[in-house]
């Protein structure tokens, strides 16, 4: 016999925290903080997100050793959210990943996957703090072993202790490359190349607007300034890079403004240029995107305090526009605050106003980030056509190039329908908004045009297996 | 370094990854294509792997190689099999001990 369960107006308010960053710790402690106790969904075994990323046990370091400047912000982030967990006043479920999002009327479902095992779980609202990936831009050797991201780099540092090698070249465009030379240098590892691929003019210009924020400018140009001092200068405006290697790195070639070619050993190379957002779900869930020219890349649309264009669902966090670890706290708060007053639960209107005046000032920083780092569109304008864009699948510049020349495709979807593109593991998170570029390049339309991958459940792999033993809790 | 260690490296190319200090958590013996390995407990698959060669796996569509990318769980390049039957993605999951991993093309 089922029992009816009770009507929707007497049924608690069910709200689900997807992510454990520093957005999503915020805002489950501004939950807390209100008397709602919301379930807390990570990925990882152990919160902290990517930035402050936990060591497994047995890899454990003092986390002044792991975080640097950041180790106080770190400890007091795993702080506040061990604080909830002791208190149960969250429901923590980790190493689970999130690989669906239906509406159900007014409901959402989830479909989960912890420990091979499938369940799902319904949601009245949620907050999507999925943090970002690496933007990955493809370049000759960029698929050998040894070749990695800057957020690779660091995370293998950070989480297990580990070198990406002895002779490393790190190659960025934006303020991960200054930090992790000096991560680098702290280790004992001191990098034979630290390479901009943005100019160092746009720098200054933006120096103005970076001030909006002195204490992280300050930390940004003393890393610079360190590294220059420890015989690792940031050399500026690399024009184009290859990985040199037969079946390893064992070199890179780079291209400087002047015009000149330079080879060096080396046996690791990490490259990456920016970030982009974690934004499948916010699109399995119906949220309307935008594109942003500054950072050139598609976000989730959401207003001032972090309200998708679906109700019930807010986004915060660098899955929502990368903005760094001190916005996707103060955004982690903001959208928990809004989701509360949505709800008729009074807030501190004083707390509000004080959120949004920091992150105002934040945006204005981020800004003159995005103009100090503009997006390196001299890295894909020439991509030879033998090189692997599709990492998953091996599918090169020129069979893409191919599939738009004989079969028109109008977007980036069917870009991916007629060749592959994003179809992989990865599900284009590597190479679809270079397809985008490389449309773009090749029909003469313009970016916003070339459109973005729909995001397809299962937003990462599962196991066909789990889907035979299902859970269901609603 | 173990003698094993020192054995996987001269037969498998050196290791791509270095420990930037020695760890003290205990010991783990497992295996890569059948030949004995080891690594330490708080290991991922992925550490464990290239701390005793320079790849995580054969690419399946080509004759070449690939170690990891992005090491968060997003690139999904590192995945690899075991022996047992499951498929793991090396930078998320842990090393353990008499864990058997295939890094073959064509695995089990």
């Amino acid at each position: 016999m089922t029992l009816p369960g009770p009507p929707a107006n007497v049924r608690r308010t069910r709200v689900v925290i997807i992510g454990a960053g520093p957005a999503g710790v915020t805002a489950a402690a501004t939950l807390a903080r209100h008397g709602v106790t919301p379930i807390v969904i990570d990925e990882a075994a152990k919160p902290g997100g990517q930035i402050y990323r936990q060591p497994p046990d047995g890899a454990a370091r003092p986390p002044r050793e792991i975080y640097g400047f950041d180790a106080a912000k770190a400890t007091r982030i795993h702080g506040l959210f061990k604080d909830l967990q002791s208190a149960a006043k969250i429901d923590y479920r980790s190493q689970t990943l999130v690989w669906n999002i239906t509406r159900n009327e007014q409901r959402f479902r989830l479909d989960l996957l912890h420990n091979g095992v499938q369940a799902t779980l319904d949601a009245d609202k949620i907050i999507l703090a999925t943090g970002a990936v690496d933007r990955a831009l493809p370049f000759p050797g960029w698929v050998l072993p040894g070749v990695f991201t800057l957020g690779a780099a660091q995370i293998a540092l950070k989480s297990q202790g580990v070198a990406i090698g002895r002779r490393v070249a790190l190659i960025g465009a934006g303020p991960l490359l200054p930090l992790l030379v000096n991560q680098y240098l702290a280790v004992g590892i001191k990098p034979v190349a630290a390479l901009d691929v943005a100019p160092f003019i746009a720098k200054l210009r933006a120096f103005g607007g970076l001030a909006a924020q002195p204490a992280t400018l300050l930390k940004g140009a003393y890393y610079t300034a360190r590294a220059a001092a420890l015989g690792c200068a940031i050399t500026s405006n690399v024009r184009s890079i290859r990985a040199l290697g037969d079946s390893r790195v064992t070199g890179l070639a780079y291209a400087t403004a002047d015009g000149k070619t330079h080879e060096i050993a080396c046996d690791g190379i990490a490259a990456s240029f920016g970030l982009r957002s974690e934004s499948q779900l916010a699109d399995l869930a119906g949220c309307r995107f935008e594109f942003d020219n500054a950072s050139r890349q598609w976000q989730p649309l959401r207003d001032r305090v972090g309200r998708s264009s679906v109700s019930g669902v807010y986004i915060a966090g660098d899955g929502a526009a990368i903005g760094g670890a001190d916005v996707a706290e103060l955004a982690g708060e903001q959208a928990a605050l809004a989701l509360l007053d949505d709800g008729g639960t009074p807030t501190s209107v004083e707390r509000r106003h004080t959120l949004d005046r920091a992150l105002r000032r934040q945006s204005r920083f981020r800004r003159a980030l995005e103009s100090a780092y503009p997006f390196p569109a001299h890295l894909v304008a020439n991509i030879p056509d033998g090189l692997i864009i599709c990492r998953c699948e091996g599918i090169t510049a020129g069979q893409l190039r191919d599939s738009i020349a004989r079969r028109h495709p109008t977007d980036v979807n069917r870009l991916k329908a007629f060749s592959r593109l994003g179809m992989g593991r990865c599900q284009g998170r590597m190479c679809g908004h270079v397809g985008a570029e490389l449309l773009a390049a090749h029909a003469g339309c313009g970016i916003v045009e070339a459109g973005r991958l729909r995001a397809q459940p299962p937003i990462k792999p599962i196991p066909l297996t789990s889907a035979l033993a299902t859970e269901v809790s609603s | 370094m173990t003698a094993q260690f020192k054995q996987n490296q001269q037969t498998h190319g050196a290791a791509l990854l270095v420990r930037i200090k020695p760890r003290t958590s205990a010991l783990v013996r497992f295996t890569i294509d059948g030949r004995p390995a080891t690594a330490h407990i708080g290991d991922t698959i992925l550490t464990a792997l290239l701390l005793n060669q320079a790849h995580v796996r054969d690419f399946e569509f080509g004759g070449s190689q690939r170690a990891g990318f992005c090491l968060m769980g997003a690139c999904q390049d590192c995945w690899v099999r075991l022996r047992s039957g499951p498929r793991v993605r090396a930078c998320t999951a842990l090393i353990e001990e008499t864990m058997a991993i295939c890094t073959e093309g064509r695995a089990v």
